[in-house]
């Protein structure tokens, strides 16, 4: 029978990336002065998970690397070499090439030798690198020594601080840590052994040369049976079982241990008898022979316990859970136009449908709620990568910066999530860059030299909130403002703080005196405004001077579902997004007046905003607008009072864009379908902010 | 029915390798992610065959094979080491702690079957 295990080569390929992602967050995590040992190990583990893979479906160069870092690993769990710091970083950087490696394999692209080479005599290098001593290593090359000499041999060197290296069955090799020179050395081992029975070599490029993983995969036993094995026998204890007498048969890639006392079933011991020499009995037909005493429990019971074993997850393809929103979106549209039908209903003869109704208006909420919450992922998919993205900036930069999280488990529309990710780099970098001041400075400032970056996440009422806190040297109100000038933007000594703070997501804005490769050129703040309102969300600044400066994001839940305040204009339906909407009113005639300059204004306790008409920005039959609704709506460039004719109602609606459908329209966000089956508009407020507060500056100009 | 086989490691390519394997000669399997589980689906119900990975977070294959080896019922079960170590130690340890016998990874699925054979039938 031939097996193909190529298809199990995309969950290794799966695995392999969780395996060095929590090896890179373990290895950020750990205190190198009192590194946890359950850290170690579990870094150890992912090399070595990784490496049984990688052999198994024969990604040699994957394997090779790879079972050098597990090596190297082990020494360090097991204490026999101390982590350092640039132990560290090489860990940090094997993980990253090995990452890369994966992809290419999984892409089916070939790995350039050189790779390999360059990362096993760094791996190597490891164990003679920084100040740790250097070491030796002794490789036995006479053929004839005997055991009892080699035995000696190895207790006489072990009592002396030496230690067999892992492959010492078969390399007859020790490795010394010693920093005694090689007189020394050889003068104590002259003791032992004849000159010529050994070589002496100082432990470093000697062993740099990765040495060829498939020879040793493909027979790791075939030394088994050699004098090395019988050195391993004799260092045992006394007490210590008799291994070679102990097997029943092995070859090099299996074993059987003889029965002993009661633990040997007597099925076990008559065939593995009778198999010893000749070849292995073919497969009994199922059923011919009786299965123990215990019966066989249902298939169901199976699958409900190895369920159990695992996480309980499952992967479904992202069109699969878009079509269920879509599908999910349908039904809550219809279900609201039943609803708005069976309001016409008279509910003395309806009882029963109407309660039906009722019922089916609570299912589809659940449903719809259920249905997102597929959809949801906590941020900290976007957070995880800030540990390694801050220590490796902040070492560019010379800083040192302390990283917090918050709220890794808050959840966001896994949509949103994806696209999170560019602009909260964008921040973190900044902050790190231009926020956070180097060591000296700080320590001028009477500051602790550490600065700190606080990533935070939290729910509030609907909204995901992301923070980018830094305690650095906060935003230079006059620097900002005399660049802005300078680059032509049109800035005044009484703008608020606020407006100051907005012009740095100006395009092409940019404070920074030297250029760094870290942020680059200050292109970019304008991108990640954008990026966030695309998004839905919005973003703010709030920054003092040498305190620090806290950026924050707020995104709506989900891309799918708006809560919105619909309203009428010129028997139109629009559709607002709660979340700028700030107050409705209906004010009295001379609240409403023309400031030259500035059209209309409303006044609201003192403060003057301008009043916009939808047809003011769309197009359309100027109207009077001195009486009627007006709805105030606050967006970044500030607050604006929309007129509208009438306020509908509060609801939940289905975002459909219209890009896909129609096209792209400005001062408008997308559409939906309201319950009595009309097409209602969303309003972009940012967009419609922007646009009304331009028209009527170049109005009045 | 076929033998009922428990396959513990933290692998899940590990695993679903080995099930597909076992699977595909007749018999069934069922999978446990370390020793804890291991030993909790034993308890569950009878295994003629666990097939433990020796490297895994919490219970290790050893601890699994000692805690099995306790059990009345599990105190003549072949349990066979699926392991990347070759070394004496390791069968030293392995044999003390009442395997069976041990298997080296990688391995070849042809060989996994001739010895699940040898030990279940």
């Amino acid at each position: 029978m031939t097996i193909d295990i190529s298809r199990f080569a995309q969950t290794f390929f799966d695995e392999a990336l969780e395996h060095l992602a929590s090896m890179e967050s373990l290895l950020l995590a750990t205190n190198l002065n009192a590194p946890d040992p359950e850290d170690l190990n579990g870094i150890f583990r992912a090399a070595h998970s990784i490496k049984g893979g990688a052999a198994t479906f024969g990604f040699s160069a994957l394997a090779e690397i790879t079972h050098i870092l597990e090596n190297q690993l082990d020494r360090v769990r097991k204490g026999i070499m101390p982590l350092r710091a640039d132990m560290v970083d090489t860990f940090l950087e094997t993980s990253d090439l090995l990452k890369g490696m994966v992809q290419t394999y999984q892409s089916g692209d070939e790995i350039s030798p050189a790779t390999t080479v360059d990362a096993c005599s760094k791996l190597h290098a490891l164990e003679t690198g920084g100040t740790a001593a250097k070491g030796w290593h002794l490789q036995l090359v006479a053929p004839g020594i005997s055991h009892e000499r080699l035995a000696g041999l190895a207790v006489t060197l072990q009592g002396q601080g030496w230690r067999a290296d892992p492959d010492f069955p078969r390399d007859h090799a020790f490795i010394c840590s010693s920093q005694a020179s090689a007189a020394e050395l050889t003068a104590a081992l002259g003791a032992i052994l004849a000159p010529h029975e050994f070589v002496l070599r100082p432990f470093s490029m000697a062993r740099a040369a990765p040495v060829p993983l498939q020879s040793r995969v493909a027979d790791p036993g075939v030394h088994e049976k050699e004098s090395g094995t019988r050195l391993f026998e004799a260092r045992q204890s006394p007490g210590q079982l008799d291994l070679a007498n102990d097997i029943a048969e092995e070859d090099e890639s299996y074993g059987l241990f003889s029965p002993r006392g009661t633990l040997a079933a007597a099925s076990f011991a008559a065939s593995s008898a009778a198999e010893e020499d000749g070849p292995p009995v073919a497969a009994v037909p199922d059923g011919t022979r009786p299965p123990p005493g215990v019966p066989m429990p249902e298939a169901a019971i199976l699958r409900t316990a190895s369920a159990s074993t695992e996480s309980g997850s499952i992967r479904v393809s992202t069109e699969k859970v878009d079509d269920l929103m879509n599908l999910v979106g349908e039904l809550v549209i219809t279900q609201a136009m039943l609803s708005q039908l069976a309001g016409q209903l008279d509910p003395a003869i309806n009882e029963l449908l109407l309660n039906g109704i009722g019922q089916l208006e609570r299912n589809t909420r659940e449903l719809q709620e259920a249905a997102m919450s597929i959809r949801m992922m906590p941020i900290s998919f976007v957070f995880n990568r800030f540990p390694r993205l801050v220590r490796d900036t902040a070492s560019k930069l010379g800083k040192r910066v302390r990283l917090a999280m918050h709220g890794e488990q808050t959840e966001l529309d896994r949509g949103l999530i994806e696209k999170l990710s560019d602009p909260l780099t964008h921040l973190v970098r900044n902050s790190l860059d231009h926020g956070i001041e180097t060591a000296e400075v700080r320590r001028a400032k009477g500051k602790d030299e550490v600065g700190a970056l606080t990533l935070r996440a939290f729910d509030q009422g609907g909204n995901v909130v992301i923070q980018v806190a830094d305690d650095g040297a906060g935003l230079n109100r006059a620097r900002i403002l005399a660049k802005a000038q300078s680059q032509g933007m049109k800035v005044h000594d009484g703008m608020s703080d606020g407006e100051v703070w907005q012009l740095i997501f100006e395009p092409g804005f940019s404070t920074a005196e030297t250029v760094t490769d870290v942020s680059g050129r200050g292109v970019g703040m304008d991108v990640v405004r954008r990026n966030i309102q695309a998004m839905g969300g919005r973003i703010d600044i709030e920054t003092r001077t040498d305190i620090g400066t806290i950026i924050t994001i707020r995104l709506p839940l989900t891309l799918a579902i708006l809560e919105g305040m619909a309203v009428r204009v010129d028997g139109e339906v629009y559709v607002i997004p709660l979340a700028f909407i700030i107050e409705s009113l209906q004010p009295s005639s001379n609240e409403l007046r023309t400031v030259s300059g500035h059209g209309r204004v409303l006044a609201v306790r003192e403060e003057y905003m301008p009043v916009v008409t939808l047809q003011h920005v769309f197009g359309g039959a100027p109207r009077a607008c001195d009486k009627g609704l007006f709805v105030i709506l606050e967006a970044e460039l500030g607050k604006i009072a929309l007129h509208v004719d009438e306020l509908i109602g509060q609801y939940q609606v289905v975002i459909k864009s219209l890009e896909t459908n129609f096209r792209k329209v400005d001062g408008l966000s997308g559409a939906t379908i309201m319950g009595d089956g009309r097409v209602a508009l969303i309003v972009d407020i940012e967009s419609l902010v922007r646009i009304a507060l331009g028209r009527t500056v170049s109005e009045a100009a | 029915m076929g033998k009922m086989v428990l396959t513990v490691d933290d692998s899940a390519t590990m695993r679903q390798m080995v099930a597909f394997i076992l699977k595909s000669a007749g018999y069934q399997v069922m999978e446990a992610a370390d020793g804890e589980n291991g030993l909790r689906a034993s308890k569950a119900q009878q295994f003629d065959l666990v097939l433990t990975d020796q490297n895994m977070p919490g219970m290790d294959g050893l601890a699994l094979i000692k805690a099995l080896r306790a059990l009345p019922q599990y105190e003549t079960t072949p349990i066979l080491m699926l392991t990347t170590e070759t070394g004496e130690t390791m069968k030293a340890q392995g044999r003390a702690a009442g395997a069976t016998g041990w298997l080296v990874k990688p391995f070849d699925p042809q060989k996994l079957l001739d010895v699940v054979q040898k030990v279940v039938g």
